[in-house]
């Protein structure tokens, strides 16, 4: 089955085929998203983004993506502004902007907003992140810059270093890594370990998965440390908040005894887990990240929209 | 011996074989409240059982359950077994049955999930594991495995 008019709710939908299949076209399509080739492939398309929460990169790079191929978007990136104020259920929003686009790019607060989006659209629904639940597009981007840093997801070390138990894009990423075959190490502070149903998941596929409590442990073993942010917009209150923040940081001084090749990735924004004097070491890979995001969003759009490359 | 403690009923359903302890949970579900006044309802608790050692049995006159009170009596009680009765014979026997999705029956425990809020959707599970069971919700994925607390 081809990826033409498939949604992606959840990494879960796609077999590892079908993610190799994007990953591969990803890598294709890098001159695209440079601007050093252009195409028109989804031209007389258009792409719906209903962000109901705040984004940076994923709403810019999916637009970027579908411009470099020809597409226009329409957009939500101000919740406040649209009739779910008034009380507009999420599915009457999602029915409506189904007749809008080609397909729909949902952000939303709610864990399971995609899935009912995909339920309730008529066209293609991808998920853009649903409160702490999936970020697929993230994962495939992040697997995207793993891949491209060595050759391969296969026998890679990742250490996944923050909050693991809010922080969605860690929660695709170990799903996806533990398919490959990848050795995962977790490290997190008090009360922010990866939740049960994340854990049982990754382990149901045989993957290794440890504890890991010493920064430089971490550090010296991992091929990957893919650091994440405090999820504090998910904290119920302030103190508890409090109680983690700055608990973790990873500066130059935390990267002596790393493997040369060793990789540093963030999903962004950072808020001091990461050292700004990381950014001139080698290890820093979360920029390329944050530009991978654009082909593989044009990789999974031409797939979608197209079934087929520019 | 055992049955004579509680009476015959001509028309209705006998749930046997629930978990001990369990048949209040049971009536919960049935919502005996709402039964029509004439019919009697019997609860027999702690009665001794060869298959599970003790047991509790639930009787409901002038009653058949639908589909979907037999699923939500499935996950609290797996062990039950439903008998219709007709003019005082047994016409149907069977073992509770859990299907693959349940819906409408449990509300998913992650207050943030969008089945929670106010959509025009019912809650949905599939089931993720079967011995012991565990449900995952359609929509958010997260495992539930206290269904007790659970039931809408």
């Amino acid at each position: 089955m081809g990826l033409k008019g498939r949604d992606l709710t959840s990494i879960r939908d796609f077999s590892r085929d079908e993610i190799d299949e994007v990953l591969t076209a990803a890598r294709r399509l890098i001159p695209y998203a440079e601007g050093k080739k252009s195409s028109d492939l989804l031209e007389g398309k258009v792409l719906v983004l209903a962000f109901f929460e705040p984004s940076t990169r994923t709403r810019l790079s999916f637009e970027t993506a579908m411009q470099r191929l020809g597409g226009r978007c329409v957009t939500i990136a101000d919740a406040s502004a649209t009739s779910m104020r008034k009380g507009e259920t999420l599915s009457d929003t999602i029915r409506m902007l189904s007749h809008y686009g080609e397909a729909i790019v949902l952000r939303h607060s709610n864990e399971g907003a995609a899935r009912l989006a995909a339920m309730v659209s008529d066209r293609p629904v991808i998920n853009a992140g649903d409160g702490a639940g999936q970020h697929p597009t993230q994962t495939l981007l992040d697997l995207a810059t793993i891949q491209e840093a060595f050759g391969t997801l296969r026998g890679i070390h990742v250490t996944l270093l923050g909050d693991l138990r809010y922080g969605r894009t860690v929660h695709s990423l170990a799903r996806a890594l533990a398919m490959y075959g990848t050795e995962l190490t977790l490290m997190s502070p008090p009360g922010l370990g990866l939740p049960a149903e994340v854990r049982e998941g990754i382990e149901e596929t045989g993957a290794r998965l440890k504890e890991e409590d010493q920064i430089h442990r971490a550090v010296r073993d991992a091929d990957v440390l893919y650091v994440t942010r405090i999820q504090k917009e998910r904290f119920a209150d302030e103190t508890e908040y409090q109680q983690v923040a700055g608990s973790y940081r990873i500066d130059a001084s935390s990267l002596v005894g790393a493997k040369p090749k060793m990789i540093v990735m963030h999903p962004l924004p950072r808020t001091g887990e990461i050292a700004p004097e990381v950014d001139a070491t080698p290890h820093a890979a979360y920029f390329r990240q944050a530009f991978l995001a654009v082909p593989v969003r044009m990789a999974l759009l031409s797939l979608i929209l197209a079934g087929r490359l520019p | 011996m055992r049955e004579l403690k509680i009476q015959p009923i001509r028309n209705g359903t006998v749930i046997d074989h629930i978990g001990n302890g369990l048949a209040l949970e049971v009536l919960k579900i049935i919502g005996v409240q709402n039964l029509d006044r004439d019919s009697t309802v019997s609860v027999a608790l702690h009665v001794r059982s060869g298959k599970l050692g003790w047991k509790d049995i639930v009787k409901v006159e002038n009653m058949e359950l639908v589909p979907r009170k037999v699923n939500a009596i499935a996950l609290i009680a797996p062990t039950a077994t439903i008998s219709i009765i007709r003019d005082f014979k047994v016409r149907e026997k069977r073992p509770v049955d859990l299907p693959d999705r349940i819906a409408g029956v449990l509300t998913c425990p992650n207050g943030n999930c969008i089945s929670n809020q106010a959509e025009p959707i019912e809650s949905e599970f599939e089931v993720h594991r079967r011995r012991p069971v565990v449900l995952r919700c359609i929509y958010c994925e997260r495992l539930v495995d206290d269904f007790l607390h659970h039931l809408s």
